[in-house]
């Protein structure tokens, strides 16, 4: 019992929901997350390795250890959040996907070989792309064939790494890779796309504002968590990820600043959040790695809570432009409320979850003397307060009155988002239960006088900075827009390029045709006045002539090959 | 009937707002003068700097928004851009 996989149950369900119907349907759904984490609380402990072979492959579907345990409860509660808020949704398609896709992530984190991450890596990305395609419109189409597209290269590389690491070691058990070799870089290629690297992102920002109002929410807990999860077990340590890791807590926030539509605001915000625990990772110290996975723990929580709140505006309102929104504090106090606990959350506020889980990654960067990059995630610290703190709830339900009353979340969406509120507030204020989950063996407590005087004081300057700003009419105001991003260069630059390319190439053609052409003819023409003109050979002969010539030199060698030598 | 659903609504009265902002000063204040009576430890060289945090969150918002503004003369195009 204890050796089997918790996929399982999720894909059962796949297959038992498009089956039923109403209540029942309703019931599989909801019940799956609950007997997944229920199977996993009582059944699994750490240390089980069990393999199967399939087709001459030994597949390791179950390999437990606390590490994957935390992102197995992780994976458990977000789908089960995010099932009740997309309760009211009756779309087979999006809930089979849903089921799909959380099962695929569980079976991920168990995976214990290469080939078993990959199949389930191929997995999320095909059941994910549902959630996209789902919105119906041309738009979303071609969005998501790009996101597939990214997706899908990620499985490529990870399979050819996958490859290499075996002809060069002979095993294809998934434990530590580091950079030390090709696989390796492979490797990391496909966990940094499923990451969103920088330069690599462009799948996040362009898919997940496309996705349906509750699709993102299950978007942006499982795909980048289960990359997140890959790094911190294949490639713990590697300084090159602290620089990767501050690149992607830096650079978003502008973009977050300036964007106009809210949820791709968060889109971008989670790449920031993201960014903190690939640093955590490269540091690589326990302290390090457990801020690492245990921001990823809160980052899903809090994140999720965010993307409903705009889910709800989306489905009330029908678009989250920050240009078009405000006021709508007046007819949906509620999900304004729990806007604002996430947004607390996120800005890492003491007494909120990210407040515990975050500073651990920072308190490692001190520790370890990373001091001038400790002053960039400091600052990208203030930013997300910022961008994702303010912004979001200020311009959405504040700012000045749209004039739209929208009616109140319904109740299944005010139940997922008040639960995800309370844990929020749960974890930040007794972190000790999320830290005795967590992998290593850490003596780290959050709340002393100086880090949260400290924290508070960072935080409400950079509220008072927005005020400041918002009075002096400095604050760039919501524009519709589009802002040029890396994914720029495949959307515009290479089919622009290879559309010119394509076209030089043409007239280059062209222009070297004319150009020998010319003087061949003219041979030609002077050879055909000259003598030699009229012997037999100089002339043209049809093709039929000259095919009936070799077929005859080709009989006669076949007749000499079984003659002669036979 | 209007002006009483109008006044239903907190931030309807500009009172309010500045009842808020204003609180929100004080805080701000607080924070800063705890940190002139209240004595943190402090593990790295920028921390000894007084109100080392408060300065820091309030420069480095203002400098994110103005490069992000900055940024926009670069970035900024039409909403349907990649449509066309």
């Amino acid at each position: 019992m204890s050796e089997l996989p918790p996929f399982v149950l999720y894909f059962i369900a796949a297959f038992l929901v498009p089956a039923s119907r109403g209540m029942v349907r309703k019931i599989i759904l909801l019940a799956t997350p609950i007997v997944a984490a229920l199977h996993i609380g009582l059944n699994v402990d750490a240390g089980i390795l069990s393999t199967y072979s399939i087709l001459n492959l030994e597949l390791t579907f179950m390999r437990t250890d606390k590490l994957s345990l935390l992102f197995a409860y992780l994976f458990c509660l977000a789908s089960f959040i995010a099932t009740i808020f997309a309760l009211q949704v009756n779309d087979t398609k999006q809930q089979v996907a849903g089921l799909v896709y959380a099962g695929s992530a569980l079976g991920a984190v168990f995976a214990g070989d290469l080939i078993t991450l990959f199949i389930f890596w191929e997995l999320l990305a095909i059941s994910s792309v549902v959630f996209i395609w789902a919105r119906g419109t041309e738009r979303a189409i071609h969005t998501g064939m790009r996101y597939l597209i990214f997706q899908v290269l990620s499985g490529v590389f990870l399979l050819a790494g996958a490859l290499v690491h075996f002809h060069a070691t002979g095993s294809l058990a998934f434990e530590h890779i580091g950079l030390g070799s090709v696989a390796g870089w492979l490797i990391f290629i496909a966990f940094g796309i499923k990451s969103a690297f920088p330069f690599l992102h462009g799948w996040l920002t362009d898919g997940y504002p496309e996705a349906t109002a509750t699709g993102t929410v299950f978007l942006s807990a499982f795909t980048t968590k289960v990359a997140v999860y890959a790094l911190a077990r294949g490639f713990a340590g590697e300084e090159i990820l602290v620089y990767i890791g501050i690149t992607m807590a830096c650079f978003p926030i502008f973009y977050a600043v300036i964007e106009n539509d809210l949820r791709k605001v968060l889109a971008y915000s989670l790449i920031n959040q993201v960014g903190f625990m690939v640093t955590g990772i490269g540091i690589g110290t326990a302290l390090a790695l457990n801020g690492a996975v245990a921001h990823a723990f809160s980052d899903v929580i809090f994140k999720g809570l965010l993307f409903m709140t705009m889910g709800v505006v989306l489905h009330r309102v029908g678009h989250v432009n920050g240009s078009n929104l405000g006021g709508l504090y007046k007819s949906m106090p509620k999900t304004t409320a729990l806007c604002i606990v996430g947004a607390l959350s996120i800005s890492a506020f003491p007494l909120f979850s990210g407040f515990v889980s975050k500073s651990m990654v920072m308190a490692a960067l001190v520790q370890e003397d990373y001091s001038y990059l400790w002053l960039f995630m400091l600052f990208a610290s203030a930013g997300v307060f910022h961008h994702a703190g303010i912004k979001i709830p200020y311009f959405a339900f504040f700012a000045h009155d749209s004039g739209l009353r929208p009616r109140e979340a319904p109740i299944n969406m005010l139940i997922a988002m008040g639960l995800a509120a309370t844990l929020c507030i749960f974890i930040g204020a007794q972190p000790q239960y999320l830290y005795s989950l967590l992998p290593w063996e850490v003596d780290y407590w959050p709340y002393d006088a100086t880090h949260v005087l400290t924290q508070l004081q960072l935080l409400f300057f950079s509220a008072l900075a927005f005020v400041w700003l918002n009075k002096r009419g400095i604050y760039p105001p919501e524009l519709r827009s589009t802002n040029l991003d890396a994914e720029w260069i495949y959307r515009k630059f290479l089919p622009a390029s290879i559309h010119r390319g394509l076209i030089f190439f043409r007239t280059a053609r062209e222009s070297a045709m004319t150009a020998a052409i010319a003087p061949m003819r003219s041979i030609c023409r002077s050879f055909s006045q000259s003598s030699m003109a009229k012997y037999h050979l100089s002339e043209s002969w049809p093709t039929g002539s000259m095919v009936l010539w070799i077929s005859i030199i080709l009989v006669a060698y076949l007749l000499l090959d079984i003659f002669a030598y036979g | 009937m209007s002006e009483k659903s109008k006044s239903t609504h907190i931030f309807d009265n500009p009172r309010n707002v500045e009842r808020l902002l204003k609180g929100f000063y004080v805080i701000c204040i607080i924070l800063v003068i705890a940190d002139f009576i209240f004595h943190r430890h402090t593990t790295m060289g920028w921390e000894k700097i007084p109100a080392f945090y408060a300065m820091y969150g309030f420069v480095a918002c203002v400098v994110l928004v103005v490069l992000a503004k900055m940024m926009r003369k670069v970035v900024m195009r039409k909403e349907n851009y990649y449509d066309e």
